[in-house]
């Protein structure tokens, strides 16, 4: 159990505590969307410390886990090749492919860079003419505008010795694919706040009218994650469903415009696998026509490969929130952050992990209702 | 990869036809793309995603953060200023 003065105002944090106590009259589900939230969660303690009606369900929000293990397959045969420099974003090297994974290949010869910013790798491609330099341009809408500026930038410079192996999501097909699922339980939204500083927050109003569903965009920091159920609970008992934004000091309305000029520029939409999910119609970005020249699936030929997740694992049903992730029969036993067997262990974002580094060890059903 | 950290922007150049800015993050300086903030100024506060400033913050709100995020030790791995195979 964690405590209130582990905040960092513990006064407005017993606040709003006490306004979401004073509301709910019913048991409610939530599903934050971001792993950024789920992490702030799961350390400061938030959903125990929540009225026992209120129930957070972890969203799929994380793009490490979520990442299909046909793109890890690829990603893993093309950083084996000699000729290539593999560069990737540093969480993504202890992804389990379907029998091993970066780290792996890297140990056994192949020349794979962590770099912090996809400029570095156009750089790198720069630098070394004699080099063939792929990078995996993974994530959300949040990483998108960065890997967008890459490829644009590698086409201003002329470089033919780079591409890039592309598989972004998006995440308001994944509010509305998880909202039309038969068994789906989630009643409300905490709305990634990073994701719409980017795209703005116009795409989420038809949403909440669609789905009757209220969504908030939330920021990351427990006192937002707090406020954003709170805003989502009177919502909920007031029998409303829109779209609302506490998260303004980071988010307009607009997006940054730059950034979307940019993305439509280099991405179109295209349906997209989600690791444990499945594949979700239009949503994912791949490079536009203009700019397959830079597509690195192609360059190397890797289509078409098979692919078998760990029959073991359940990050699926953690991901659609169907179990916690204590729930799995692996958990903190053969799967660790250090010996991952999917996705959700792997990222600091991802459930498993977060449970896992803050010692969720015990399951639902053994001590009833967790107050 | 994908929290955003916010930090001050302490200087702007250009570098192979990009708006480039120096950005401090609690001491640790990072090369940042400030391409889609064309407004933004040597002293204000942005929160960035792997190298890209996305948006501009004010300075009380990116202080706190920040000091949360090294509270939670997640600062260097979020910065990649660990590890021999980094890109420099
Ligand atoms: S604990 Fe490990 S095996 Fe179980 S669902 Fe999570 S990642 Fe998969």
């Amino acid at each position: 159990m964690r405590y209130l003065d582990e905040f960092r105002d513990p006064e407005l944090a017993a606040r709003l505590f006490d306004e979401i106590r004073r509301r709910v009259t019913r048991p409610w589900a939530l599903m934050e969307v971001c792993g950024g939230q789920t992490h702030a969660i799961i350390r400061n303690g938030i959903d125990q410390l929540l009225p026992p009606e209120i129930e957070l369900i972890h969203g799929p929000g994380c793009p490490v886990c979520v990442t299909p293990l046909e793109m890890i397959d690829k990603a893993l045969a093309i950083a084996a090749r000699p000729e290539v420099t593999f560069c990737s974003f540093g969480d993504m090297l202890r992804v389990p492919g379907s029998s091993y994974d970066l780290f792996r290949v890297k140990s056994e010869g192949g020349d794979i860079r962590i770099v912090y910013s996809p400029l570095d790798a156009v750089r790198l491609a720069q630098q070394r003419p004699d080099r063939e330099v792929v990078f995996f341009a993974i994530g959300f809408e949040t990483t998108a505008p960065a890997n967008a500026m890459a490829a644009a930038q590698a086409r201003r410079l002329g470089l033919k010795n780079f591409s890039m192996l592309v598989s972004h999501v998006l995440v308001p097909p994944a509010i509305a694919a998880i909202m039309e699922a038969p068994d789906c339980r989630v009643q409300g939204f905490l709305a990634a706040g990073h994701v719409c500083s980017v795209m703005g927050t116009n795409e989420y109003g038809p949403l909440a009218a669609r789905y009757r569903v209220p969504i908030v965009v939330t920021g990351f920091e427990p006192l937002d994650v707090l406020e954003g159920i709170r805003r989502s609970v009177i919502q909920l008992e007031e029998g409303r469903a829109e779209l609302e934004n506490s998260y303004a000091r980071a988010v307009r309305p607009e997006g940054n415009p730059a950034a979307i000029a940019m993305l439509e520029e280099i991405f179109e939409v295209s349906d997209r696998g989600w690791r444990g999910i499945g594949t979700i119609p239009r949503s994912g970005w791949r490079l536009r026509e203009s700019y397959r020249d830079l597509d690195a699936e192609a360059r190397f030929m890797v289509s078409g490969m098979r692919t078998v997740e760990s029959p073991i694992c359940r990050s699926g049903d953690v991901l659609q929130g169907r179990i916690k992730p204590h729930d799995c029969p692996a958990f903190g036993k053969a799967c660790t952050p250090r010996t991952p067997l999917g996705a959700t262990m792997v990222s600091s974002e991802g459930a498993c992990a977060a449970y896992f580094q803050y010692g969720r060890f015990i399951r639902a059903d053994s001590v009833g209702v967790t107050a | 990869m994908c929290l955003g950290i916010p930090g001050k922007v302490v200087a702007i150049y250009e570098a192979d036809g990009i708006r480039m800015g120096e950005v401090e993050f609690d001491g640790i300086v990072k090369q940042v793309c400030l391409a889609y903030l064309p407004e933004i100024a040597v002293g204000d506060y942005t929160i960035v995603h792997v190298g890209f400033a996305i948006s501009q913050v004010d300075e009380q709100s990116a202080r706190e953060t920040l000091a949360l995020f090294q509270n939670l030790g997640l600062l260097d791995e979020e910065l990649q200023v660990k590890g021999d195979e980094v890109v420099p």
